[in-house]
């Protein structure tokens, strides 16, 4: 009978964690950069976070004559206005910054519908106003800030402080390596990119966790390993498991980058790109901080008389449960 | 962890039975279903504004206008007050600012009085469930001759509330005679109403049949002032104002102070063609003391020329040739069918209380909706063979179970949705293909974990087992944290993305139970009717 094919071996003893000094290098620069990269050629911020005006028309020739679009809309006097191809030679997304008031980006809307009359298709109009983007500002950042939280008090009560930070940290790693993608390929940054980030948290978060739980499950099996081996061969043992997921995931994700629709493109893209941070940074960040920080093994002694370790209650309650 | 009780077994089939049974209806169109017997359920995923088409207007209410309007309540309530008590007073004044009216005793002896007659204007309110009240509207203070009402931000927040719930049922009437299927209308917030349209096609009609304040006024034209010379000079003579009409050019008008009738005394309106002419016109009725006054203020002015006023906008301005005393009458303006018609839901569904302006629009056409419907449909499916492909790849028998797991859990998905009424967005779309990847990580950690514990030299039985029991820690562990992430996103997101959180909770939810209950039961099935010696894995 088939019984599958082996993508990964069984036995492979990779030194994963000798190799940190190379990784903190990495892990450092992917979290700085794109920082810096911030900071100088910015976030392609849309309309979500910045206020303005966004109208989608497929125009009744094709291609779109983008030159005389904007010949149209720039006498208009509405200010800066991005007009670009998008999705299709004849889809073209018009851009318009804020207005000063609620009731000029209505009539912001109405010139450029006049200006341009029956000869396009409106698509999707939207406007966002300057009070809804610093609010949509302010809830992106709580929302990020809220869910690390509640995952590292998670992470806490399940396992030990060290965990929880280590968690906390390659979070914020793959957070920033993702805004700096954002900030590379100048992607439109916007409440579906904040869903995309925190979808990331989530996911990658889920890849640490079952490491965690191998390292706690060695920790208890093997008394007098040192911890680096220990760490290398719970993440040795985890690979399969991790390859055959993210690779899985990938799989599924991936239609959208081609034919998702353009929609959709920005958020599949930081996805495709959330799910390889996160799996490298689970092997490479989130594993080796133990050793910096120091996980304390008589919290995971094992038996469960010493109950000290909120960890081994969990343990021993869910295989109760079980 | 092997042998399941008989009732668990039925319980479990039962629920994917019951989740197919729910999922099926979205497999057919609307159209199709009309035609199915009524015990086969209808109830389909609700599409969002971001795939079927429509508008998302979410409104603010002017809040300063609110206030402004009420002081000058106030301002009217003070000059009544003090004029039946004969109180003398000067500076009688409004400051929008400081939210709050003021005025001077003419008299010392008077002020005592003045004041308790002035506290008599505010009234308690806020009254909570144990029956008691947050305080009053107006705040009525002194300091020396000079008397200071000011608006309390208890009465504030009284005044928007009802203002807003008054705007909701009007919006109601105007979105409900354009004619479309289940809008949402909403109160978010403290002085915002949000307003889902779907499948509008005319948004830009729809936002003016919203926004309009509806504020109808009849008003005499002062007959003695030339409105050419006044609309150049800017000098209004005293007791009337300047307005314009909405003709290109705009043409001026004087019309005195006095509201004759307002839109409040109108009973109904109705859209209609001019008997003579043949042209649009809207018919309206006043109640019985708007007819009474009508009839009185065009009795005493025949011959002169009134205007009929729409949000400080002249519509029309007839010559009055006879005494209108039925209490009904017509409205003509070179009006377009459509316009006629528009006016006439207006003027029936009443005035907004205070103005409202467009904070976020958000309209997405059919076509795009269709395109994004396509577009989804072909990646999710895409998507979902590859997995399937790749887990039949990875895992050969034991990664069918899995994928026989996986079209459980899609179809508990729909079915969910579908019963819980819930909305999908395209995000959501692609939150289900997350949910794949979740629900295939939890079939991939108990293989993962079968075949290591058939390495350390179990039998198949054992390694099943015990297989078993291991990753579920692993599994809840996982899921709780994403659980939290996706929670974060209900509780702060919106529209779409809330669509996304939906989605991705109950596929979390779904997949845990599905890789705990069904992959096992077909495995543990399956190791009783063949009794292995090894397993293909």
């Amino acid at each position: 009978m088939f019984r599958g094919i082996k993508f990964v071996p069984a036995d492979t003893k990779i030194d994963f964690v000798s190799q940190r000094v190379v990784a903190w290098f990495v892990s450092a620069f992917l979290t700085v950069v794109p920082l810096v990269l911030v900071a100088t050629i910015g976030l392609n911020m849309g309309i979500d976070f910045q206020g303005g005006t966004l109208i989608e028309v497929k125009t009744k020739e094709n291609p779109a004559q983008l030159a005389e679009i904007r010949g149209k809309i720039s006498g208009l006097g509405l200010g800066e206005v991005q007009i670009q191809e998008f999705g299709a030679p004849d889809e073209v997304l018009i851009r318009i910054a804020s207005q000063p008031t609620e009731e000029e980006q209505q009539t912001s809307i109405a010139k450029v519908k006049e200006a341009l009359g029956d000869t396009v298709e409106y698509r999707r109009t939207e406007i966002v106003g300057p009070t809804i983007s610093s609010e949509l500002i302010a809830g992106g950042t709580l929302a990020v800030v809220v869910a690390m939280i509640g995952i590292m008090i998670y992470v806490w009560f399940r396992f030990e402080w060290q965990f929880a930070v280590a968690a906390v940290a390659s979070l914020v790693h793959d957070v920033t390596a993702t805004i700096g993608l954002y900030a590379v390929m100048q992607l439109e940054f916007n409440v579906s990119s904040i869903a995309a980030i925190l979808t990331i948290i989530g996911y990658s978060l889920n890849d640490k966790v079952v490491i965690f739980d191998r390292i706690r499950e060695n920790l208890r099996k093997y008394k007098r390993m040192p911890l680096v081996e220990l760490l290398d061969r719970s993440i040795n043992e985890m690979l399969s498991r991790a390859i055959l997921t993210h690779v899985t995931t990938l799989l599924a994700m991936m239609p959208f980058l081609f034919f998702g629709g353009e929609a959709i493109y920005g958020f599949a893209i930081a996805m495709c790109f959330g799910i390889i941070v996160g799996a490298y940074s689970s092997i490479f960040v989130a594993s080796p901080m133990q050793l910096i920080l120091g996980v304390q093994r008589e919290a995971f002694s094992g038996s469960p008389s010493s109950a000290k370790g909120k960890a081994d209650k969990g343990k021993a309650e869910a295989e109760a449960r079980a | 962890m092997l042998h399941f009780q008989r009732w668990k077994v039925i319980l479990v089939g039962i629920i994917v039975l019951l989740g197919f049974v729910f999922a099926a209806p979205n497999l057919f169109p609307s159209s199709a279903l009309q035609g199915l017997p009524s015990w086969f359920p209808h109830k389909q995923v609700n599409l969002g504004l971001d795939l079927q088409g429509g508008a998302h207007l979410l409104y603010r209410m002017d809040e300063k206008e609110l206030v402004d309007d009420w002081l000058g309540t106030i301002r009217g309530d003070v000059r009544e007050s003090l004029r039946s008590n004969r109180i003398g007073y000067i500076d009688l004044n409004k400051n929008t600012a400081s939210r709050a009216v003021s005025v001077r005793i003419r008299k010392p002896e008077d002020v005592e009085r003045a004041f308790t007659e002035l506290k008599k204007i505010a009234v308690p309110v806020g009254a909570d469930v144990f029956g008691g009240f947050s305080g009053n509207d107006i705040d009525v203070t002194r300091s020396g001759d000079k008397i200071t009402l000011t608006a309390t931000e208890v009465g504030l927040n009284e005044r928007i509330s009802s203002a807003i719930q008054a705007s909701i049922e009007t919006i109601r009437r105007r979105v409900d005679a354009f004619g479309t299927t289940e809008p949402s209308i909403q109160r978010e917030g403290r002085d915002r109403i949000l307003v889902q349209v779907p499948g509008v096609s005319d948004v830009q009609r729809l936002k003016g049949l919203i926004g309009e304040t509806g504020k109808l006024e009849f008003k005499l034209v002062d007959p003695s002032a030339n409105a050419a010379e006044v609309a150049i000079s800017k000098k209004v003579p005293p007791g009337t104002e300047l307005l314009y009409s909405e003709d290109e050019p705009p043409i001026p008008y004087v019309l005195k102070d006095r509201v004759l009738v307002s839109g409040e005394n109108l009973v109904d309106s109705q859209p209609g063609f001019d008997g003579r002419t043949g042209e649009p016109v809207v018919n309206f009725r006043f109640d019985a003391a708007g007819a009474k006054r009508f009839g009185r203020a065009t009795q005493d002015n025949v011959g002169l020329p009134f205007a009929i006023v729409l949000d400080n906008k002249v519509i029309s301005a007839p010559v009055i040739r006879e005494p209108i005393l039925g209490g009904s009458g017509q409205i003509s303006g070179n009006f377009t069918v459509q316009e006629a018609n528009d006016l006439s839901v207006l003027l029936r569904s009443g005035a907004l209380p205070a103005k409202l302006s467009v904070i976020e629009e958000r309209t997405v056409g059919a076509s795009l909706g269709a395109d994004s419907i396509d577009s989804g449909q072909k990646a999710a499916i895409a998507g979902m063979i590859l997995v399937v492909g790749f887990m039949f790849a990875a895992y050969g028998l034991f990664g069918v179970f899995a994928n026989i797991a996986l079209l459980v859990n899609v179809a508990l998905i729909f079915a969910v949705l579908s019963l819980m009424g819930a909305t999908l967005t395209l995000p959501g779309i692609a939150g289900i293909v997350l949910v794949i990847g979740i629900a295939v990580d939890a079939n991939v950690l108990i293989n993962e974990r079968i075949r290591e514990e058939m390495r350390s030299g179990k039998s198949p039985i054992a390694a099943v087992d015990s297989g078993y029991s291991r990753a579920l820690i692993t599994i809840i562990d996982s899921n709780v944290t994403t659980l939290i992430a996706v929670l974060v996103l209900f509780w702060l997101g919106s529209g779409p993305i809330r669509g996304f959180a939906v989605t991705l909770t109950i596929g979390v939810l779904a997949s845990m139970f599905t890789a705990v209950t069904v992959t096992r039961m077909l495995v543990a099935a399956w190791l009783r009717w063949k009794r292995p010696k090894e397993l293909p894995l």
